[in-house]
Parts: structure tokens; C-alpha cells; sequence
């Protein structure tokens, strides 16, 4: 912890407890932990992914309690066991299902968050990669807990996923066939799956203990990345943004809400209704939306092993990020060239995000012919997400131009200035 | 409280011929590493194909049961294969394109057998993510993947898209003018 | 000020959601509209309705289409065709027991081990009309009668859809196309034509091939309540009735998300009050 411990053990079994095992210290002192001021709401993500991380953990606990994972067994104990015949079953795995996407909602904006105040950078890149790290867990966990109901979505997803490894050279055969166990998706790999979809949300946990500790090392960034000058830059976490994340939490619980009482199958596929057919392939598959950009950027690139290297090059960025961005300015706040080009940056993914849920060849414009260029009419899906992908990649190399040449504006001398004179700061971004 | 650890453990040793010293450390470090990989091998290994998987069996098919211009999708070893009767116009375009431009280069001949050149037998996974193709859409008359729009022609070659292979044609006989084994 | 941060943020995150993955526009014609009781977030099952499609399922539909996730106890738990306050446990329901009672299940005789058919229990579940895939198919013509538990999930469109291409089976077929022997021109079904249609491409008739009969026709079912049995009357209410099965926990979920949304925002406003007291004298 980077700052002094205020605790003081009060009663005798306090100060014995303390000298043996300072289990109240540690959680007095992350209470008591000195947070700037000016977190506005974009910092209550870190909060709301705590308590979806535990939402997730606590129901699939209980669901896997009902769940048979074989080839047989597992479509029929999510549909006709758990969604008809245990009790609040409905309600659980509504929530369990929806609340992947809430997770990833959450998460999307907690990484745009940290993009825009440039929190990655020193002294916070070890709290970047853990979380880029953390970020990869939930998706593999994610993807392998979308495979478990054995539908025709499911298993079709896990057919695409697996054989994307196995474009690999070298070691893509064997590593798919360990993930397979057989010639092929198969009952094996629906076990081996829920095996691994219980024991990650663990590892996702461990990740997210050493996130935290990541984080109470340097301390928070803020909205105006100006470094903690003195105590009264600080109130304590407890009660200031204990009660503020509850209250965010809250407002994001009456969104999720939403989506488990009332569009409980909004986000998912009709296919998945369907039970698992290893003969036939859905006419649209696609993947959650929370994996279509990366979908999008695989279907743009007309040869597979480097479709393949560019899905894995776009995640790959994000952990490269603090060293591509050389400014000394954190925030955008104070970039308003850099800003411009990530907010084109968020563009281009919803973009891509829409293109991976189209047909490749569907038209942009209806009704205009154009050429063929390499597979495809330029006035065509394909064409706007290689356009996305494009500018998806060369956002970095301009970051990494911007942190050399842009001019920023004046900085604040301290994080609590905006606060108390507005006017000394050239238009903030709200 | 660790270099007063490593110290005190250090001082009686240093009584020995320091060479020996190390030599002991690094055999005893690589027994436990070896002893980590043994015990991870059996690890790795339990997630290969188990013996039951891998007892393929062959699986035999009457192929009068398919008309001319069609197709059946019969499964074996889990994965679904394409039998399809194929037109004398379906053979003209697919022989026509031998020589043309192909992503993997394969005559139609070499797909088939000599003299059966109607029947042609396909592992039906795209060669780019396994989806199974559908025959009739794409540019050439052949099969279409509605994952990522990879298009087969008539002898099941890849044309046009992401796959990079053409699809798999699998181990077969003609145990008798209409009887295959496949496997 | 804050409070206007707040909406924004709110307004970001539906945003996020309504930019979601809009699906491709396939084939078909636009689906019929129809008004349903279960609609919307106060919307319930209409019972009379339910147990019209029931008769038109069990005298109709049946004959082709399993329901395996369907137990003759669900005919007479809360919302379903024949819920009964009275027996609340819907074992004991005379009508669940007499429906199940009408059908002959697959049983092992426990004195000779043989293979024996005995009359359906109410904890049993719906039976399959054939023994097996092989024999669904090979009854009709190659194509496997869809399971009609989840078929309205299963479909995009949902009751809509299922209305829609039942009422449009058998269409007359557009002019330059031809149908194949067993198969009926249906407007509605997702599905393409083009291997089938030899006339100007740009003319290309929507909707697909369906490999089902025309299932109604007026008068095929005679309802108890008396409602005149029309086509579009059977085929409202055997939708209504696959709804249902689809998803017989909708007036639960319904009934608890009211009780939880009015719980979570009174909570987040005690929350947001308490928040303002905190903060009230931290400039910020």
C-alpha cells in the first residue's frame, strides 16, 4: 500500500489479532484508501465489474448444480431442467446469460475509460496489462460458457473458435486437437469446456486481487491525469466512493433488470433454440455481440492464417498501448487532437461491430453496383470493415506519432483546480 | 531476514570444494524439474482423443441411393461428408477450371476415381473454420460456406474467400460398382 | 449537474445496446402483425386461448410434431391451458390427469421386463410420434418434423413467425417458379428461392420452401368455447399455444421484474439521497 496505515487496534484482541495476522488492518487501510477527489462516474466501472464478476460466480455456481455436461444431457437439463423444472431456474440462468453481457458492457467502458484519461500509462502499465489480462480471461471464459446449453449456435461458435487455433503453423493441430479430444467438436470437448468454464472465473478473480493491489501501489488517475499533490487532493474510498460505486451499481442493476425480466433472449440467437446438430450449419452464425469487432476484423482478411494473426494483433494492441503512447499528458482532456482521432477510433469499432453481424457481401448502399476489389464490391460489408480494421490499426501508429509531435494544452497545476476555478482549464471534455 | 537466511545456510557449506557445491544444487534443481515434467505429460496427454474416440470405425454407403445432380450428407467419425452424384455438366466446369487460376492447385481427376468421376466424395467441413458448406450458392455453381462466404467449385476447390484449402477429400474404395468404404 | 452525468451515462449504455448486431434482412415477407395478450412488460397468457391451441396442437400438429420438454403436468401449472386454483399442485389437476391419461408411453413391465405401452401419468412428458430421427424423416420425406417446445424461441419472430408461415403454407407459387414434389411455397418462411425460380432475377419471389402440408383448413378444429374455427383463428391460437410452451415462466418473470424494478429504483434513490449527504460538503 502506498500510504501510511492510519489503523490503530483498539480493544486487546485487535492489537493481538494485529501482530499475528492483520487481516483488519489490510481492509481498514483499502477503506480508508486515499482517492482523488474528481473521480466522475466513468470511475465506477471497477465497481460494477466487482460486483458482476461475483453475480456470475455465485449463479454459475448454483447452475452447474443442475447442469449435465454431455452431448445428450446438456441441452435438455438448460432448457427443459433448469429453465422449466428448478425452482427460480428461469431467474438464474436469465441472469447468469445476461449478465455476460452486462459484464462485457462494463468492461468496454471501463477500458474506453482508461484509454481516454491515459491511465495505462507510468506508473499504472502493470494495472493495464493485468487488466488487459483479466479482459482475455473473460472472453475465453465467456466464449466456452456460451458452448455449455449445446445449441446449434454453440456448437457451431466452438467449431469456428477451435479451428481459428489451428490455423496456427506449427502447433495449431495439436492444440486444437487437445481442445477437441476427438476428430472434431464433440462430448469431450463440451466437458473439458465446463471444467474450464468453472475454473476460470477463479483465475479471474486471483487477476483482479492483483489488479487492486496494481492499483493501490501508484493510486488512482483521475480526469485530469495530474498526479496527487497533497492530502487535500484525497478523501478516503469509505464512505466517499463506496456509496458513490453502490449508487452506480444500482443504476446498472435496474439496466440489467431489464434484460433478465423482460428481453430475456434479446441478446442471444434464435439458433440457439435449436439443439446442437453436428450435420448442419446455421445459416447466420455469429458470434456474441461483445465479439464482433474481433469477428468482423477475422471475416475483412481474405487469407486465414493472417485473418487469424490480425484478430490476435487487435487484442494484442491494447497491451502494447502504454509503450505506442509516448505523450506526458495523460488525459484527453488536454489533447484535443488525439481526442478526435479516439472517438474516430470508437467509430470504427461500432462499425466493425455492425459488420460482423451482416452478410459479407451485403451492400451499404442499396441499389449501387460497384467493382470487385480483392473477393468483393467496394460498395459492400467486407469492404467497410476493412476500412474499420484499417483505421483499427493505424489509430496506433497515430497515437504513437501524436505522443512525438502533438501540442497539448496547458495541464492544470493540481487535479482539485478544475473544481475550484473552471475557468483556468480551456474546455474540459465532459 | 532472507540474506540472514541464505548466509546461514551458506556458512557450513562453505567448508566444501565449491564446485561439488553447485554441482549438487543444479542436479537436485533439474530432478525436480524433470520430476514436473513427468508428472505433467500424463497431464497434457489425458486431453488427447481417449481409446474409445479413436476406434474409428469405417463406414460403408450404397451410393444408388443418390440420384444424379444429388447430394447426401452422411456422418462419419462424427463429421458430416458430402456424397455428391454429380452432373456430366458439373464434371465439364469442374475439368474446364483444371488449368485456370486456383488457390490450391489440384486437377479434378486427382479428386476422384478413375472412372467414377461422378461421384465425389468430400469431407464437408469449409477449410477455413469447419462450417459445413451448402451446395447451389457462390459464383461457381458449387458450394457455399455461410460462415465467411468461402465458395467451392464443382469439384469441391476452393475459388473465392478466406478457406485456403480445397475441401478434404477422405480415404475411400469402391468395395463394388455402387458400395464405398470410407476410412 | 451530476444528476445529468448520470443520464448521460444511462443514455451511453442504451446506446450501446439498441447499436447492437441488427441481422442481416433475409428472404421473406414482412410477418403478419398480430396482437398478443402477452405482449409487452403487464402481458399475460389468455387461458381460453391457450387451451384452443392446445386442442388444435393435440389434433393436428400432434400427429407430426414432439414436444419433448413439455410434461401433461404443465398443461395445469400457473399460466398454462389449464391451471386449476383449486389444485395447485398440478398432479392432482382431473384434467391434466384425463389429457395424459389419453396417451400411450414406452415402459418396461417390471414383473416380465418386457417392453410394454401404458397410459401417460401427468409427470410424464409429452411422447414423440415416431421412435426415432431416422423414422421422422423417413415418414416425411426426408425432412424431421421440428421439436414444438422451443420452436417460437427457435424461430426469429417468434409467435409472429410461426402465425405467419402456417397461415402462408402453400401460397399459390409465384409465376417461373417451380416447386419440387412435396414441397409447399410458403411467403413467410426465411428461406431462398433462387434454385428454384427460372424467371428475371430481379423478380425473385420471397420467402422458401416448406416441406410441411397445409396443417388448417376452417372447421378442422371444433372449439369447446364455441369460437368459430377459422384458419386464422386456429392458427392465432396454436401460436399463442407454442408461446406457451416456449416459455410457460413468462407471467413469473413478469410478475417478479415489477416487484424488482420497483425495489431498485426506490433502492438507487436512497442511495443517490444518501450520496448527495455524503458529498455535500467535499467540493468535487
Amino acid at each position: 500500500m502506498s500510504h501510511p496505515s492510519t489503523y490503530e487496534p483498539k480493544t486487546g484482541i485487535e492489537r493481538w489479532l494485529d501482530s499475528r495476522l492483520p487481516i483488519v488492518r489490510f481492509s481498514a487501510d483499502i477503506l480508508s484508501f486515499p482517492t482523488p477527489r474528481n473521480l466522475n462516474y466513468w470511475y465506477t466501472f471497477g465497481g460494477i465489474l466487482s460486483f458482476c464478476l461475483v453475480v456470475q460466480i455465485v449463479t454459475g455456481i448454483v447452475l452447474a448444480m443442475h447442469y449435465d455436461p454431455s452431448g445428450t444431457g446438456a441441452f435438455l437439463s438448460v432448457e427443459r431442467g433448469i429453465m422449466r423444472d428448478v425452482n427460480y431456474g428461469w431467474l438464474i440462468r436469465g441472469i447468469h446469460a445476461n449478465g455476460a453481457s452486462m459484464f462485457f458492457v462494463a468492461v468496454y467502458l471501463h477500458i474506453l475509460r482508461g484509454i481516454y484519461y491515459g491511465s495505462y500509462k507510468a506508473p499504472r502499465e502493470v494495472l493495464w496489462l493485468l487488466g488487459c489480462v483479466i479482459y482475455v480471461l473473460m472472453m475465453a471464459t465467456a466464449f466456452m460458457g456460451y458452448v455449455l446449453p449445446w445449441g446449434q449456435m454453440s456448437f457451431w461458435g466452438a467449431k469456428v473458435i477451435t479451428n481459428l487455433i489451428g490455423a496456427l503453423p506449427l502447433v495449431g493441430k495439436p492444440i486444437t486437437t487437445l481442445l477437441w479430444g476427438g476428430f472434431s467438436v464433440d462430448d469431450p470437448t463440451l466437458n473439458r469446456f465446463f471444467s474450464l468454464h468453472y475454473l476460470l472465473p477463479f483465475v479471474i478473480a486471483a487477476v483482479v486481487a492483483l489488479h487492486v493491489w496494481a492499483l493501490h501501489v501508484p493510486g488512482n488517475n483521475n480526469p485530469t491525469g495530474v498526479n496527487v499533490k497533497s492530502d487535500t487532493d484525497t478523501v478516503a474510498f469509505h464512505p466517499y466512493y463506496t456509496v458513490k460505486d453502490g449508487f452506480a451499481i444500482t443504476l446498472f442493476m435496474i439496466m440489467f433488470a431489464v434484460f433478465v425480466f423482460y428481453l430475456p433472449d434479446a441478446l442471444g440467437k434464435a439458433d440457439n433454440a435449436i439443439p446442437a446438430n453436428p450435420l448442419v450449419t446455421p445459416a447466420h452464425i455469429v458470434p456474441e455481440w461483445y465479439l464482433l469487432p474481433f469477428y468482423a476484423i477475422l471475416r475483412a482478411i481474405p487469407d486465414k492464417l493472417i485473418g487469424v494473426l490480425a484478430l490476435g494483433g487487435s487484442i494484442g494492441m491494447l497491451f502494447a498501448l502504454p509503450w505506442i503512447d509516448r505523450s506526458h499528458v495523460k488525459s484527453m482532456r488536454y489533447r484535443p487532437t488525439a481526442r478526435m482521432y479516439f472517438f474516430i477510433w470508437i467509430v470504427a469499432v461500432a462499425f466493425l461491430g455492425w459488420c460482423g453481424s451482416q452478410e459479407p457481401d451485403g451492400k451499404l448502399i442499396p441499389g449501387l453496383e460497384s467493382f470487385n476489389l480483392i473477393d468483393y464490391p467496394i460498395n459492400s460489408v467486407t469492404w467497410l470493415s476493412r476500412f474499420s480494421a484499417l483505421y483499427y490499426f493505424g489509430y496506433f501508429v497515430i497515437v504513437f506519432f501524436l505522443g512525438l509531435y502533438e501540442k497539448p494544452l496547458p495541464v492544470p497545476d493540481s487535479l482539485y483546480t478544475p473544481v475550484l476555478k473552471p475557468s483556468a482549464v480551456a474546455a474540459p471534455a465532459e | 531476514m532472507a540474506e540472514s537466511l541464505t548466509q546461514s545456510v551458506s556458512d557450513p557449506a562453505n567448508a566444501v570444494d565449491p564446485s561439488r557445491r553447485d554441482f549438487i544444487h543444479i542436479a537436485a534443481t533439474a530432478a525436480a524439474a524433470g520430476g514436473v515434467v513427468a508428472v505433467a505429460w500424463p497431464l497434457i496427454d489425458q486431453l488427447n482423443p481417449a481409446a474409445d474416440t479413436l476406434a474409428l470405425a469405417t463406414l460403408e454407403y450404397d451410393l444408388s441411393k443418390v440420384a444424379l445432380g444429388q447430394e447426401v450428407t452422411i456422418s462419419w467419425r462424427k463429421q458430416p461428408v458430402f456424397i455428391r452424384h454429380r452432373t456430366p455438366k458439373e464434371i465439364a466446369d469442374a475439368r474446364a477450371a483444371d488449368h485456370g487460376q486456383l488457390k490450391d492447385p489440384e486437377t479434378d481427376a486427382a479428386r476422384v476415381k478413375a472412372g467414377k468421376e461422378q461421384w465425389l466424395i468430400l469431407l464437408a467441413s469449409c477449410t477455413h473454420l469447419g462450417c459445413v458448406p451448402t451446395f447451389g450458392g457462390g459464383d461457381y455453381a458449387g458450394w457455399l460456406c455461410p460462415c465467411h462466404g468461402s465458395v467451392y467449385d464443382t469439384s469441391g476447390r476452393i475459388r473465392k474467400g478466406p478457406a485456403p484449402k480445397n475441401l478434404y477429400v477422405p480415404d475411400y474404395a469402391f468395395l463394388s460398382d455402387t458400395k464405398i468404404k470410407i476410412g | 449537474m451530476t444528476l445529468n452525468k448520470v443520464l448521460s451515462l444511462a443514455a451511453l449504455v442504451g446506446a450501446v445496446f439498441l447499436a447492437g448486431p441488427v441481422m442481416a434482412e433475409s428472404s421473406q415477407a414482412p410477418l403478419k402483425d398480430v396482437h398478443w395478450s402477452f405482449e409487452g412488460p403487464f402481458g399475460h397468457y389468455d387461458q381460453e386461448q391457450l387451451q384452443r391451441g392446445y386442442k388444435v396442437y393435440r389434433e393436428v400438429c400432434s400427429s407430426c410434431h414432439a414436444m419433448n420438454q413439455v410434461a401433461f403436468r404443465n398443461l395445469g401449472d400457473p399460466g398454462g391451458p389449464f391451471f386449476d386454483p383449486k389444485y395447485p399442485n398440478s398432479n392432482d389437476n382431473p384434467k391434466v390427469k384425463s389429457i395424459a391419461a389419453d396417451y400411450k408411453v414406452s415402459d418396461i413391465d417390471g414383473d416380465s421386463g418386457d417392453v410394454i405401452k401404458r397410459p401417460a401419468t401427468s409427470a410424464d412428458y409429452f411422447p414423440s410420434p415416431y421412435a426415432n430421427s431416422a423414422a421422422a424423416a423417413a415418414a416425411n420425406g426426408g425432412a424431421i418434423p421440428p421439436d414444438m417446445s422451443l420452436l417460437v424461441k427457435a424461430r426469429e419472430g417468434g409467435a409472429a413467425y410461426i402465425y405467419s408461415v402456417v397461415t402462408g403454407d402453400g401460397t399459390a407459387p409465384p409465376a417461373g417458379a417451380t416447386i419440387p414434389p412435396g414441397k409447399y411455397y410458403d411467403p413467410y418462411k426465411s428461406g431462398d428461392m433462387s434454385a428454384n425460380f427460372h424467371g428475371d432475377p430481379s423478380k425473385m419471389p420471397v420467402g422458401g420452401l416448406i416441406a410441411m402440408p397445409p396443417p388448417l383448413a376452417d372447421n378442422k378444429v371444433a372449439f369447446d368455447d364455441g369460437t368459430k374455427s377459422t384458419i386464422n383463428q386456429e392458427a392465432r391460437d396454436v401460436a399463442a399455444f407454442m408461446q406457451w410452451a416456449a416459455d410457460p415462466k413468462m407471467e413469473e418473470r413478469k410478475q417478479t421484474g415489477l416487484a424488482v424494478m420497483i425495489f431498485l429504483v426506490l433502492f438507487s434513490g436512497l442511495l443517490y439521497a444518501s450520496y448527495r449527504r455524503i458529498w455535500r460538503d467535499v467540493g468535487h
